[in-house]
């Protein structure tokens, strides 16, 4: 099995350009994303959280990566394994332990577990639900509402490959993909749906080829190369930002862990599991970090010693919290004027309001969407014929040919390949 | 003002709202230049442009996702389900995303899905449906079911003002069959309370949206048989009006629910049960109830008149509840 896995590459780590404070900053948040999950382990061995408790290990690098890459003005979404995304964009970890650990001082009061919060005001997190892919529309919305009100802000959310396959992702992807929204979206590849391989669930080697067909930018990249993910996920914001977006991101990678803590995930090959440990995001990185001469041991020391003092002091806060009051269970259900509602305008309202906006309403159609304008068909397939002709396993589909006036995605998908070459990205193998 | 129908009502409430505040959008298909299925956003377009009209793809889920999402910036999207009926498509996201979001993690969702609703239009079992007790049964959303032109402007404008998610049914065959007059300044109606469409001694005949009509003309029916019927349009399911149900019961003494939603888990159960509850002892008789029958809804004209209730079935069960 081992053969078709995609070799770890350490050429795009040597590109130039980041600066050593953002190197450190993308170690500390990939130590310190590790450091609290492995946190929770033990809370979890001592009965100490409520629920499950979902691994993010090996998948560092792909949520501290891509998160780097926003601003505090940019909104996310993050999924169960996207922890260390939480703590770039500034929750802390007593945060994420009071929230495991069902305490009334979590963001949720103790209503919900794991990365199941936000923060709406501060932070610009949207809360997840267990079912997977309703964020991608969700977060189409709040790109969308962002240019709306002139914010100019970019939106990232994040999916495996498992939830690539649900209707929302697909009906998420074509409408930001329709509406051009700032939308970057992490397609986590981590090999496993639960315990279902990819091979089971998705005909196709790339996952980013789901993009493709909605014909955006769509690029795979090495997830398991922190500097790969952040500067794909760089190019992916700043394109988004210049209102060329949606952007999808596949980062190829492996969940190291069980779906969750009771999993012990024996349906892993032993050797996939050892060629992924060889390409430990974490190690792979300290070795680089060393072998550019980029930090020194007094560094990684002052990292370690940092983490420590948070992480203590967040778990004995978060141990020594209360558990909600029983009659919380009733409070909260309709906002009834405890929330302020107020959009944050950031373009004259007279833009939008009338009789300014006066519109045609006249149907623009750009073309015939005929048959006769370039495209490639293949003559088996003419109309007619009482048979469907056999498929040919090397066929390939019917392509635009490049006719302008029948192609829109065709354009954009050549414009999206040029934009992506300047990306350090590896583009998937055929 | 010149009568309005029911359908030009809600028209005139979305207008109104997007005229007064920039943050109100609507969302969803073909409402666009096409004006909607039925014509309700007729003209919205050309009043205020492509950025607050957005014509979506088929695709009901990124529809409600990304009014939510739109919401969460302090927007107040109008999503429209082309009928409602296509809400069962993207049920996940309205109970799960939606409705949830206020309470879980604090995050309100001011947002309406409207979208019309209901039978008696030979619309066949998927044009046609009442689903308006999956959604009763979701804490966090408001649910909204008018049967008079100027109810339906009043509690739109509420629920687009509204900070939760509200669900707003149009019943489609009272689209252009009633007409009233309207107000000409800005008015409201206030979410959660039902309102008494005629009084009466006898007994209470509690109902909503086009059964309101039905129930009225069977209230007539009954009275030339000597019974005096008090009809009570509940216009909100979800909060129910709990105070002037249980008023009217303690007065009347019997109580008739009647609703064009099938039978089986519909809210006149509920109703029954909070009754049961907080005025056993003013009951004189048992509470009846005249529905739908428990099948999807069929297409034949001769098979949909004999599935919804009508004057008749309502007249009926009326008389046998007034002699106990």
């Amino acid at each position: 099995m081992s053969p078709s896995y995609p070799a770890a590459k350490t050429k795009t780590s040597a590109a130039p350009a980041l600066t050593r404070d953002t190197h450190l900053g993308l170690y500390y948040y990939m130590r310190l994303n590790r450091a609290v999950e492995d946190q929770m382990v033990k809370l979890f061995r001592q009965n100490k959280i409520v629920g499950g408790l979902y691994s993010s290990l090996g998948q560092e690098g792909i949520s501290v990566g891509t998160a780097y890459a926003l601003e505090k003005r940019d909104w996310m979404a993050p999924m169960i394994r996207n922890i260390g995304a939480l703590l770039v964009k500034g929750v802390r970890p007593r945060d994420i332990f009071t929230q495991h650990m069902a305490k009334f001082t979590s963001p949720t009061l103790g209503k919900d577990g794991t990365s199941h919060f936000g923060d709406l005001k501060n932070l610009h997190i949207v809360s997840p639900i267990s079912m997977l892919g309703d964020l991608i529309p969700v977060m189409t919305g709040v790109a969308m509402a962002g240019r709306y009100l002139g914010q100019n802000i970019v939106t990232m959310t994040w999916i495996g490959d498992g939830g690539s396959s649900t209707g929302a992702f697909h009906e998420g992807l074509n409408l930001a993909a329709a509406q051009r929204a700032s939308l970057v979206l992490i397609l986590e590849n981590n090999q496993w749906a639960y315990s279902t391989p990819v091979s089971k669930q998705v005909p196709l080697r790339d996952l980013a080829e789901r993009g493709r067909a909605y014909g955006i930018t769509s690029v795979s990249v090495d997830g398991n190369d922190v500097v790969a993910v952040y500067r794909t996920a760089k190019s992916a914001v700043d394109q988004c930002r210049a209102g060329d977006g949606p952007v999808l991101i596949e980062a190829k990678t492996h969940r190291m862990r069980g779906h969750a803590q009771h999993d012990p995930a024996e349906y892993v090959p032993k050797e996939m599991r050892e060629y992924w440990e060889a390409r430990d995001p974490i190690t792979r990185y300290e070795k680089f970090l060393t072998e550019n001469k980029i930090w020194n041991a007094a560094d990684k020391k002052e990292i370690e010693a940092r983490i420590e003092k948070v992480l203590n002091e967040d778990r004995e806060f978060a141990e020594n919290s209360p558990m909600p009051p029983p009659e919380l269970a009733e409070q909260g259900v309709y906002c009834d004027g405890c929330h302020t509602i107020e959009a944050d305008w950031q373009r004259p309202k007279s833009e939008v309001t009338p009789p300014k906006t006066t519109f045609d309403t006249t149907l623009q159609v750009k073309d015939f969407g005929g048959i006769d304008q370039g495209f490639n068909v293949p003559t088996e397939t003419v109309t007619g014929q009482t048979e469907p002709p056999p498929i040919k396993k090397s066929a390939k589909p019917a392509q635009a040919s490049g006719n302008g006036a029948s192609a829109p995605a065709s354009s954009k998908s050549s414009a999206a390949k040029s934009k992506s070459a300047k990306a350090p990205v590896r583009k998937g193998r055929r | 003002m010149a009568p309005v129908t029911m359908l030009e009502a809600i028209r005139q409430a979305i207008f109104e709202e997007m005229d007064r505040d920039p943050a109100v959008i609507s969302i969803g298909e073909d409402i666009g230049g096409y004006g909607g299925a039925f014509k309700v956003t007729e003209g919205l377009l050309a009043r205020f442009g492509p950025e607050r009209v957005i014509e979506t793809p088929i695709s009901e889920t990124a529809i409600i996702g990304a009014a939510c999402g739109m919401s969460y910036l302090g927007l107040r999207p109008i999503a429209e389900m082309q009928f409602i009926d296509f809400i069962a498509c993207c049920f996940n996201q309205v109970t799960n995303f939606v409705a949830k979001g206020h309470y879980l993690w604090g995050a309100p969702a001011p947002m309406v899905i409207r979208g019309p609703s209901g039978g008696g239009v030979h619309g066949g079992p998927f044009h046609s449906a009442n689903p308006e007790m999956y959604f009763v049964h979701t804490p966090g959303l408001k649910i909204i079911y008018p049967s008079t032109p100027y109810d339906a402007k009043g509690l739109l404008k509420s629920a687009i003002r509204d900070n939760n998610p509200v669900l707003f049914f149009e019943h489609k065959f009272l689209y252009r069959r009633i007409k009233e007059e309207l107000p000409e300044d800005d008015y409201t109606v206030p979410i959660g309370k039902a309102v008494t469409r005629r009084e009466g001694r006898d007994l209470t005949i509690l109902t909503y949206a086009a059964m309101a009509h039905t129930c009225i003309e069977a209230a007539a029916a009954l009275e030339k048989e000597g019974v005096d019927a008090e009809v009570i349009d509940l216009r909100t399911l979800l909060p129910l009006d709990k105070e002037a149900i249980l008023a009217s019961v303690k007065k009347t003494n019997k109580l008739l629910i009647v609703h064009e939603d099938t039978r089986t888990g519909g809210i006149a159960g509920e109703i029954a049960s909070l009754v049961c509850e907080g005025a056993f002892e003013d009951l004189d008789g048992p509470i009846q109830r005249v529905t739908s029958l428990d099948t999807p809804v069929p297409y034949a004209p001769s098979l949909e008149e004999h599935f919804l209730p009508n004057v008749a079935k309502v007249v009926d069960a009326a008389r046998e509840l007034a002699r106990y």
